[in-house]
């Protein structure tokens, strides 16, 4: 079937099988690697993007249940001018990771977290990153990125 | 890991999912958020040849008061259950429980009717559903039909659905107790429960004590002649046949699920 999706910003199209999944379409039709496949069933959370603004496991979706609709990869989260991300900015600061395998899982993880909650608990942030495996175990950190990372940060936690 | 081959086709009414479900008939399966049936097809442990993706009918997602009653549309995603502000001064043991389902990318797309209608005795919202006397709302080629939580679920995966119908509501009567509670216990954060228990007044459901959600008779029968919570949790697991599984045997899940309920009910308790 022809499927057509907006990913971060433009438009791709493309003859691709009925069942083919979204995370497949992003790697293997629109080129963009940064999303990994992990374990493949819905658990370790690498491959999560954002559909329509939404965190979401692309290894779970189909590509053509993506169709007409917005998609958002870590590469998306930058505008080319070589300018992070802020949470991108703070997994480094922080020292958010180690092999790097969950890392633009985590990081689109923590952009859906903090677009529905811009200042977060500690608690809230472990609790919003249940769906995203470390396999370093690297979670202190990532926790720590992503708290520094909220836009409610400022206000809440001394710097 | 990809599904076997199917041919997707896309409903954009409810009508035309009914028509594309009546020329297919047992080959194809509807397709809500995916996130029961997508890792079945993946694993091959569900092979249609057609899947009808319903998850573009935004008027099936919806949480209304109704007056006597709340009515929640089939494709409610849990993200949007767990955030209603009806649901948390109306229904807060769904709205609770529907924030504890998988994690923050699953409640994005996995939604309240592909959760029941999958069956699965592990899940949390069958149970809750059960506990509040819910009646769901069939619609098939021949109209629809009400059929309640109690005689919906059949079996291991099996509901009363017949083929070609689909799961369009869910309607819930507003609870005459406040008290309510929902619990679960898993080894690690978004496990399936290995026993979950949800409790709305005097009604008790059990997650993963049999083939299907379960009342717990004896518990309410306990309750209803005064028992105090730790005294009516004794019977919990009475009439229950949990399954012996990889993550615990039965005489395990049975200890769970009388902890659990004393624990559900006391906190109940302290809610009203």
């Amino acid at each position: 079937m022809k499927v057509t999706v907006t990913v971060n910003g433009s438009q791709v199209e493309a003859e691709v099988a009925d069942r083919t999944l979204l995370v497949h379409f992003l790697r293997d039709v629109a080129n963009l690697t940064a999303t990994n496949v992990g374990c493949d069933t819905t658990s370790c959370g690498a491959c999560t993007v954002l559909l329509d603004g939404k965190s979401v496991k692309s290894c779970t979706v189909l590509a053509a249940q993506a169709d007409g609709r917005e998609v958002t990869t870590v590469e998306g989260l930058t505008d080319g001018s070589g300018e992070m991300h802020p949470v991108q900015r703070a997994f480094r600061a922080e020292h958010a990771l180690q092999c790097g395998f969950c890392t633009p899982g985590m990081v689109m993880a923590s952009v859906s977290l903090l677009d529905e909650n811009p200042s977060p608990t500690e608690e809230e942030v472990r609790s919003a990153l249940e769906g995203n495996l470390c396999r370093c175990t690297g979670y202190h950190n990532i926790v720590r990125a992503v708290l520094a990372a909220a836009p409610g940060a400022s206000e809440r936690r001394p710097s | 890991m990809i599904p076997a081959p199917f041919t997707y086709k896309r409903a954009w009414s409810v009508d035309e999912a009914l028509d594309l479900a009546a020329r297919d008939g047992d080959d194809a399966k509807f397709l809500a958020g995916g996130h029961s049936l997508l890792p079945l097809m993946k694993l091959r442990l569900a092979v249609p040849e057609v899947l009808i993706d319903i998850g573009r009918l935004r008027d099936l997602s919806y949480v209304r008061d109704d007056g006597s009653q709340i009515l929640v549309g089939a494709l409610t995603s849990h993200d949007d259950l767990a955030r209603s502000s009806l649901l948390a001064g109306q229904l807060p043991l769904l709205a609770h429980a529907a924030s504890q389902v998988g994690d923050p990318q699953v409640r994005h797309r996995g939604t309240i009717g592909g959760s029941l209608v999958h069956a699965d005795p592990a899940a949390d919202l069958p149970a809750v559903v059960l506990a509040l006397d819910a009646t769901l709302v069939a619609r098939g080629p021949s109209g629809s039909r009400e059929i309640p939580a109690g005689s919906f679920f059949n079996g291991l995966f099996e509901t009363a659905l017949q083929p070609g119908e689909l799961l369009e509501e869910i309607r819930i009567p507003k609870p005459q107790a406040a008290g309510w509670s929902f619990q679960k216990f898993t080894k690690r954060a978004i496990d399936w429960a290995i026993v979950g228990v949800a409790v709305q007044g005097g009604s008790v459901a059990l997650v993963n004590m049999g083939q299907t959600p379960v009342r717990a008779g004896a518990v309410e029968q306990a309750l209803a002649s005064g028992a105090g919570p730790r005294d009516a949790a004794a019977h919990a697991a009475e009439g229950t046949s949990p399954p012996d599984d990889i993550n615990a045997d039965r005489r395990y899940r049975e200890h769970l699920a009388r902890v659990l309920v004393g624990r559900a009910l006391e906190e109940s308790a302290a809610r009203t």
